[in-house]
């Protein structure tokens, strides 16, 4: 870009917008672009640009790139607004859907929306999305829309209902929230959320979600992830696969109308712009092979979290960044890359041919207890199994969360405590053949429980054998579900022995960068549910993440993507015949003929294993400058390797499993780069990111607010460098302020 | 331990599919039944030879997507158990396996150990929901109390997860079990009286065209369904369908 002018050369803006510089000048003649000519050279000014691109909007100052530095040369910056409305943050949302331009009636007819993903947030926007009248084409790469990965969420949902009276507010939920992602999350966004979650709860008993109820018929809470409140519904074990299948049945609903075309089987591989927006993808049919092209007026990308690049993670095999690399790869901006979760109670790897790996509840820190032995010598006579964990005697026993943190003890956050264990294992008290393990112990609970029973029964306190009888009732009680999965995929019974657990991979925070409308930088994209990264800063709390998934969905896309669909109403179908269409159904053709034509010899998984060793050793639960160095010099020689040695049996216009995986691998690797890259640029530790050097004399992570309160906005570029761009943060209703647990 | 595995590959859905024999050493006792298959195919591939095609994705006994006729039984020898939670630890050494995939007419073969189930898709797309759009004034949720007794017994219909087990095990491919567990769960909630009727004519007559079969109460769906769905479900959903079609 020029300097002095800040005007974008046609070479640069091509690039900028990913378009060929052809196009560039089409916009030109026709007057689209305006354009100056300096010198004989034609130069855009960046707000013909942005009217360009935005054509209703007027064009106002905000702080989003607020300081990028225009002098440096290589950093082509681009503003673009967040589009939070003004006024008193309880109102925005109000005033904002009420300023919003709407599509009519008869008009949403005419407008088809492609929606990416049948998850908790794709379900509940392509269902809500056709209620409103819109065409809606869904797409999932399972065989039913109904085995998204949200299937799978245990614990529940957060609602700000108060019905257990006990203080929860729509103020308390959004509080709780900002405090809990470490002041990393935009408020605006936030606010809003907390707002809708009562809407939520509602529309779900509504479509027949069969919420546990207590004995006056009423919906029951319970308490989750340290907040003060009882606001969290749930469906026994089974919250997330309850409201998928709520969702699942809306869709059905639209579907037997004809206003949802479901494509199972499918998987998005490439986003279609025409003229700057956003207007198709291509889609590969998994079980033929083939290369198919979609055409529609927006794009909503809901295709869940990233855990999946550390290989190992408490996500489902297929979960994967494709499509939502795909559109950073076409302009999208991706923001966060590095706040991943790591859950601190999952099973342990057991071998080196584990593929993924089993959450155990949050609710189990309420009566477990967390320890490793004191002594070395211990810890090698268990791994031998000369001695049992049973045999350890009290005092040689380090219960080192109740050691450093006395207050909050075993129920200090997820970041804390998986660090903990960390700390623990590296410094060599892991009690299993990997050295990865900790014990969660109930023996203490099953006791008190049971002394408490013998009391109330009024039997013999003092007989050992009945006490211990008495509390493993009551912890069957609360945990038999999970103390049986437990013992299915260990085969140890956990009532007689210690649990052992370790922290693994279990939700991304980063994702999509998107405004308020949930838009993306490239007009007529969205992104929500997982795949966005505004809701839950540096760490998000338990039960928050459906929350997010059907408040994107069912109250919040589908109208805010009216104000962009209002310029539609007389665009006509969009044909898959344009050039753009086949240009792009080229480049994924390309890119999976490759693999097909490379003969090597490696298959798939080895990559992508070694990629997760990569991200697990030098970008997990803590970070340092050197090793993210290693990190992204290792994942490029990694890259350079697959590329050239990668294995894909089998045909491209056939079903093949390897194909669709070497696809997935290849962005994983790109996007591995990029989370480590980002790891580095971010010199804090916040919530889940943990930087070595920035910690207290007591090792607790130190947060820099005065350079470090942003949302990092990351540019792709094509053979070169990724650009940096700061989203800062304001901070107008909650006070910023460090966390303690001790 | 070492297996001879005997597993079904079959192209696709127009070539003839037939039994292949594996033997397959370093099988351990902690991996899952799925991670057996993954170890297999890792060996294939190391090969240069197509690996074996299985549906799988959440691995947490959840999704479905798993399935596998092993040794002759939907899902494998231990009750109340998916595949992908079946650990190799509940077979010997030495030890012959048969692996096949779910068979019924509805559910035809895509490749290898993979079927077409989009047949209970369709079924609940006939009638599986409650006609209710997301307006954001919906009825406040406790505005209509549940007697906690058809809550519960709403949410153990509603835990069916689809996988097809039920009609893989039944000798004549009969999807009622998965129908009337949907069936059940709205017949039991005050929101699914408004379509009641209309719902389970519907399903069946979906259920109907698909091609699958009557059920003669042999029970063996519930005997092996993994989720522990009850038959009860199925009696309660012959009642309603005799009603609807009464008042019809
Ligand atoms: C074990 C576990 C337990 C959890 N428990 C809880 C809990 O108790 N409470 C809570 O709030 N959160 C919980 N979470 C987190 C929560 O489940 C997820 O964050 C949430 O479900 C994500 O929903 P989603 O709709 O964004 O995406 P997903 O449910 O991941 O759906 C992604 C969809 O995108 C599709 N897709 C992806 N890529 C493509 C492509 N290229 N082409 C076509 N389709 C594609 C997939 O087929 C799928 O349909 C848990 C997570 C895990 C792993
Ligand atoms: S893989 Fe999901 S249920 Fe088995």
């Amino acid at each position: 870009m020029d300097k002095d002018l800040k005007m974008f050369s046609i070479g640069d803006l091509a690039e900028f917008l990913n378009v060929s510089q052809k196009t560039i000048r089409r916009h030109i003649n026709s007057g689209k672009i305006e354009s100056k000519k300096v010198g004989g050279v034609h130069r855009i000014p960046i707000h013909s640009v942005r009217k360009f691109l935005n054509p209703n909007e007027s064009i106002l100052e905000n702080d989003f790139d607020r300081d990028i530095n225009m002098d440096n040369k290589t950093s082509q910056s681009f503003p673009f607004q967040n589009k939070v409305p003004d006024g008193p943050m309880e109102q925005k949302w109000s005033n904002h859907k009420r300023n919003i331009n709407l599509v009519s009636p008869a008009n949403k007819r005419l407008i088809d929306v492609i929606v990416v993903g049948t998850g908790l947030a794709g379900a509940s926007a392509s269902a809500t999305l056709a209620e409103l009248g819109y065409n809606v084409k869904s797409f999932c790469f399972q065989d039913s829309s109904r085995r998204a990965h949200s299937i799978a969420a245990q614990g529940g949902i957060n609602a700000a209902k108060n019905y257990q009276g006990d203080g929860d507010s729509v103020y308390r939920l959004f509080y709780d929230t900002v405090k809990g992602g470490d002041y990393r999350s935009r408020e605006a966004n936030v606010h809003r959320l907390a707002e809708v979650s009562t809407n939520i709860i509602d529309q779900c008993v509504a479509q027949g979600v069969p919420f546990a109820r207590d004995y006056g018929g009423l919906l029951d809470n319970r308490s989750f992830g340290g907040v003060l409140v009882s606001r969290t519904f749930y469906a026994k074990g089974q919250t997330g696969q309850q409201l998928l299948l709520g969702a699942y049945s809306a869709m059905n609903r639209q579907v037997n109308r004809g206003k949802i075309k479901m494509y199972t089987r499918h998987e998005m591989l490439e986003l279609v712009i025409v003229d700057g927006k956003a207007r198709g993808i291509i889609a590969r049919n998994l079980v033929s092979g083939k290369l198919e092209r979609h055409a529609a007026h927006a794009v909503v990308i809901a295709s869940g979290g990233y855990g999946n690049v550390f290989f190992l993670s408490t996500n489902a095999m297929g979960s994967n960044v494709t499509a939502a690399w795909k559109i950073h790869k076409k302009g999208a901006y991706f923001a966060n890359p590095c706040f991943t979760q790591i859950h601190p109670t999952c099973i342990p790897v057991s071998g080196e041919n584990q593929s993924k790996l089993t959450l155990m509840s949050e609710s189990l820190r309420n009566d477990g207890r967390i320890w490793v032995p004191k002594n070395k010598t211990d810890v090698k006579k268990i791994i031998e199994k000369k001695l049992k964990p049973t045999d350890i005697k009290e005092e040689d026993r380090d219960y080192y969360l109740e050691r450093r943190y006395p207050a909050f003890g075993n129920l200090v956050p997820r970041d804390v405590a998986s660090r903990a264990a960390k700390e623990r294992c590296d410094a060599g008290y892991g009690v299993n053949k990997t050295g990865e393990a900790v014990y969660l112990d109930f023996y203490s609970a099953i006791i008190r429980y049971g002394k408490e029973q013998a009391h109330t029964k009024g039997l013999d306190e003092n007989n050992k054998e009945l006490i211990e009888k008495l509390g493993k009732e009551i912890i069957k009680q609360k945990y038999g579900n999970l103390f049986e999965m437990y013992e299915k995929i260990t085969d140890e019974n956990p009532y007689e022995t210690p649990m052992m657990i370790y922290p693994a991979v279990h939700y991304t925070m980063g994702g999509v960068w998107v405004d308020y409308n949930l838009m993306t930088t490239i007009p007529g994209c969205y992104a929500i549910g997982e795949a966005n990264f505004s809701d839950h800063g540096a760490n998000r709390l338990g039960a928050s993440a459906l929350m997010q998934g059907l408040a994107d969905g069912y109250f919040v896309l589908p109208y805010t993507i009216g104000d962009y669909l209002s310029s539609d109403i007389r665009t006509g179908k969009i044909s898959t015949d344009l050039p753009e269409f086949e240009v792009a159904e080229k480049e994924a053709f390309d890119k999976l003929n490759y693999f097909i034509q490379n003969k090597g010899s490696k298959p798939v998984d080895y990559f992508h294993k070694k990629l997760g060793r990569i991200m697990w050793n030098k970008c997990g639960m803590s970070r340092n400058k050197d090793e993210l160095l290693e990190a992204i010099s290792e994942i490029k020689k990694l890259k350079e390797d697959f590329y050239k040695n990668v294995f894909v049996p089998g045909e491209l216009f056939d079903f093949n499993e390897e194909l669709a995986k070497a696809g997935r691998v290849a962005d994983f690797l790109e996007l591995g780069e990029l989370f480590a890259k980002d790891a580095l640029e971010r010199e804090e530790s916040c919530g889940g990111h943990f930087r070595e050097e920035h910690q207290t004399k007591e090792g607790e992570a130190l947060r820099d607010d005065e350079n470090y309160n942003f949302v990092s906005a990351w540019q792709f570029k094509e053979n070169s460098e990724p650009m940096l761009h700061k989203e800062i943060l304001k901070f107008e209703s909650v006070k910023l302020k460090s966390r303690s647990y001790k | 331990m070492k297996l001879n595995l005997k597993i079904w590959r079959q192209k696709n859905n127009k070539s003839k599919g037939m039994i292949h024999d594996y033997v397959l050493d370093g099988v351990e006792e902690d991996m899952s039944f799925l991670e057996m298959l993954d170890y297999l195919n890792n060996k294939l591939l190391n090969e240069g030879k197509e690996p074996v095609a299985f549906d799988h994705d959440c691995r947490e006994g959840i999704c479905g997507s798993c399935s596998l006729f092993i040794n002759g039984v939907a899902h494998g020898p231990e009750k109340g158990t998916t595949t992908c939670q079946l650990h190799m630890r509940k077979f010997k050494d030495g030890e012959t396996v048969y692996v096949e995939p779910f068979r019924a007419k509805a559910f035809p073969v895509i490749k290898d150990l993979i079927v077409d189930r989009s047949s209970f898709d369709r079924i609940q797309q006939a009638g599986a929901y409650i006609s209710v759009n997301t307006s954001g004034n919906t009825q406040d949720a406790n505005s209509i109390p549940i007697p906690k007794q058809n809550a519960d017994e709403a949410f153990n219909a509603a835990t069916c997860i689809g996988c097809g087990a039920c009609v893989a095990s039944c000798k004549n491919s009969s999807a009622m079990l998965f129908t009337s567990a949907k069936v059940s769960q709205f017949s039991l909630l005050p929101q699914g009286q408004v379509e009641r009727e209309s719902r389970v004519l519907n399903m069946v007559n979906q259920m109907d065209l698909e091609g699958f079969g009557a059920c003669t109460n042999t029970g063996a769906c519930e005997a092996q369904c993994p989720k522990g769905i009850s038959v009860k479900n199925i009696a309660r959903m012959n009642r309603e369908y005799i009603m609807a079609n009464v008042k019809k």
